[in-house]
């Protein structure tokens, strides 16, 4: 079976056809002094004595350094995404990129002392205003929270809630329990308060061994397993009823594909039609509140070995609407805006994706 | 034609007593012990049991013997089947004193032997070892490997660790000696939660949920190499779903292409692996109501070489035995599915 034909596409951004690029998945980076100079000097000397305790054993060693491309390393000496000017000019110009929105993974959520999670938001979310938002119009950040307790995470989406370059609140993916939990109800209040999406990024660790059955051994299995856990959580909010008690709520997962979809809903909605008098909250089959609520964005794409396949997959998942280009720049698996999307998806749809499904999810004009 | 999966259960605790030491039965009276308490079909709802026999299959007072005449009754005889793969959720795996575990996975093979096998020749059974203990697992294997009726190992798909880790090779070299197949079935419980984001709170997210377990499970022997050690390892997933299969098989794949440096023993295309060592039996089907997409999933995965037939019986998928083959499946892939392809596996 042959590969499917990316590379001997011509190698021009899709921008220049004069589509819109939004990058729904940019990871900026904060150095260690920087984030020492954004907390406060009780927890800089709390940061200095015990660093970040978190739930220990859950290191799955990277491939890469900072699973950073290997040309991603700014020429100053900074970590992978912690230049604004590099990124500028490797990502946003080079890809004529419209608008991008950073996603800092900082792993604050998963530190075991909680106060301390909560001053390291305040740090990182200040951070991302002051160096980033502030200083290049086409960035916009996200509220990081300590979300494994939900009032604490609510004090700080009521403290950005109304901030116009703080456009959602950033979860990760894995966590000590099932999104749907009562826990974290209070999040999603708050963030229905102030419009904001609720979104998912790939990672974390709650805490827990990081499948079903128990832990595996290898970085290649926490990666591509990642999309087990997207799956439970996709389950939790909508067995749980969350839709319905917040209606307006929209989330957003990030960079856990998105083929497993359709079947999941299959599922669902097979096991829903035989198990509905467990899940009183519930009113309409999870396909409808999956359609409704959940964006997705695009990297890593499952590609087929017979290319023919993916626009079947993108039949069954039928929403063409809520899939949204990202690059995960400065990772290894980036995925280039030419050749991200296989160019047999019709172009209209192929359009949506890079750009206009995120400007209409984010309110973003150009 | 070959059902590939029927529940043999155990009724209650005593039916085993015949077959247990004598201190485990003192053991299991004195201390009201009641046995493994995976609890992964309860016996009242709709997935776990057709309404029909609802109250008459799943009676705990019910005598094993009545069992199999239900069974006869319902499936063997209405359907015409010729084999019959028996499957047994009796979960040892989950029991945390070893001691009681080997005494009691010899207890149930010998009452599979006895009540079961014994009793209709189209039975075959599937044994069921204390993998959480692989030198333990592999005595029990031992035990029983001249006895014709037992064709695979079964073991829950919920477990300690994953069952590509090297801890559980002995198990699966001694299933090879014994010219076994390994089946990995719907459920189990080992104290760790069913995600790997937590404890869910409702029994349809655990239910749902099962499938991404099947998924971890075949990542894992794919990716640490199950398969490179033992190339005659053959598996079946029963109750597992097959529809995530697709693009399941392009994300292994895909990740493989970018970090195969660091798993240098897998040498091909996960999706050659997979398909050459997996099956799948078919219900319960995750279908959605439109035949097409059905026909396109069935295209994607080379259903022809991967399904087995299966009424899953006594759980709950079709309103009557005649509509547990889905219409969508063609003439050709019915008889590969219901014959050709177990009959292949099992050497029937």
């Amino acid at each position: 079976m042959a590969i499917a034909p990316t590379t001997d596409q011509a190698h021009v951004p899709d921008a220049g056809t004069g589509w819109t690029i939004v990058d729904t998945d940019i990871h900026s980076a904060i150095e260690e002094e920087t984030l020492r100079r954004f907390l406060s000097p009780y927890w800089r000397s709390h940061y200095d004595s015990f660093g970040r305790i978190g739930y220990t054993g859950s290191l799955m060693p990277r491939a890469m350094p900072n699973a950073a491309r290997h040309d991603a390393w700014p020429p100053d000496g900074q970590v992978p995404g912690a230049s604004l000017e590099f990124l500028q000019h490797q990502l946003l110009d080079e890809w004529d990129i419209a608008y991008g929105m950073l996603t800092p993974l900082t792993g604050i959520g998963e530190l075991i002392n909680l106060d301390f999670g909560l001053a390291m938001a305040q740090a990182v979310n200040d951070w991302q205003i002051e160096d980033w938002t502030s200083r290049e119009p086409r960035l916009r950040g996200s509220i990081l929270v300590p979300y494994e307790d939900g009032p604490l995470a609510a004090e700080e989406i009521h403290r950005l809630g109304r901030h116009p370059e703080m456009v959602q609140v950033l979860l990760v993916t894995r966590t000590r329990e099932p999104l749907g939990s009562r826990r974290y109800w209070p999040i999603y209040e708050a963030a229905s308060e102030y419009d904001l999406p609720i979104a998912i990024h790939f990672g974390g660790t709650g805490g827990n061994p990081m499948t079903g059955a128990g832990w595996p051994s290898f970085y290649i299995e926490d990666h591509a397993g990642m999309a087990q856990s997207f799956q439970a959580q996709v389950t939790s909010f909508v067995s749980q009823g969350v839709f319905e008690l917040f209606p307006e709520l929209r989330v957003v997962l990030i960079e856990g594909g998105f083929g497993w979809l359709a079947p999941l809903m299959w599922r669902l909605d097979a096991t829903y039609r035989k198990l509905s008098h467990e899940l009183p909250r519930m009113r309409e089959l999870p396909s409808t509140y999956i359609r409704r609520h959940f964006w997705v964005s695009t990297q890593p794409v499952e590609e087929p070995l017979v290319p023919s396949q993916f626009n079947e997959m993108m039949d069954h998942l039928d929403m063409s609407d809520r899939l949204m280009f990202a690059t995960d720049y400065p990772h290894w698996d980036f995925d280039a805006p030419d050749r991200a999307i296989p160019h047999s998806v019709p172009e209209r749809t192929r359009r949506a994706i890079m750009g206009e499904n995120a400007l209409a999810l984010y309110n973003l004009t150009v | 034609m070959i059902d590939c999966d029927l529940h043999n259960e155990v009724s209650n605790k005593t039916v085993l007593y015949p077959y247990m030491p004598k201190h485990w039965v003192d053991y299991s009276e004195e201390s009201s012990y009641i046995g493994p308490d995976a609890d992964d079909h309860p016996v009242q709802i709709a997935t776990s049991i057709h309404p029909d026999w609802r109250g008459i299959y799943t009676d705990p007072e019910l005598a094993t013997d009545m069992r199999v005449r239900y069974m006869r009754d319902h499936v063997l005889d209405p359907l015409g089947i010729t084999v019959g793969i028996l499957n047994t959720t009796y979960r040892v795996q989950s029991l945390h004193s070893l001691d009681l575990a080997v005494d009691m996975a010899t207890a149930v093979n010998a009452w599979q032997v006895e009540e079961w096998l014994n009793r209709d020749e189209r039975f075959r059974a599937s044994l069921v070892v204390p993998s959480q203990h692989p030198e333990l697992a592999v005595r029990e294997i031992e035990r029983w490997a001249q006895h014709p009726g037992f064709v695979q190992v079964v073991l829950p798909v919920r477990a300690r660790l994953p069952y590509g880790n090297r801890i559980y090779d002995p198990i699966f070299r001694a299933l090879i000696d014994a010219d076994l197949r390994l089946a990995i079935s719907f459920g189990g419980a080992t104290g760790n939660p069913p995600s790997g984001v937590g404890w869910p709170s409702t029994y349809f997210e655990m239910h749902a949920g099962m499938a991404q377990i099947f998924q971890s499970q075949v990542m894992s022997m794919v990716y640490e190499g199950v398969f490179d050690r033992f190339p005659d390892l053959h598996v079946v997933l029963l109750e597992g779903g097959f529809t995530w299969l697709p693009s399941f098989m392009w994300r292994l794949n895909k990740e493989w292409k970018g970090l195969r440096h660091t798993i240098p023993w897998v040498k091909r295309w996960p999706s050659e692996y997979i398909r050459e060592h997996f099956r799948w039996t078919l219900q319960p089907v995750d279908q959605t109501d439109r035949a097409d997409h059905m026909r396109q999933v069935l295209e994607q995965i080379g259903a022809e070489d991967l399904l087995f037939f299966s009424t899953d019986y006594p759980h709950w998928h079709c309103d009557s035995m005649e509509e547990v083959i889905p219409a969508y499946i063609s003439p050709e892939l019915r008889q590969r599915m219901c014959f050709d392809n177990p009959a292949r596996f099992y050497n029937l």
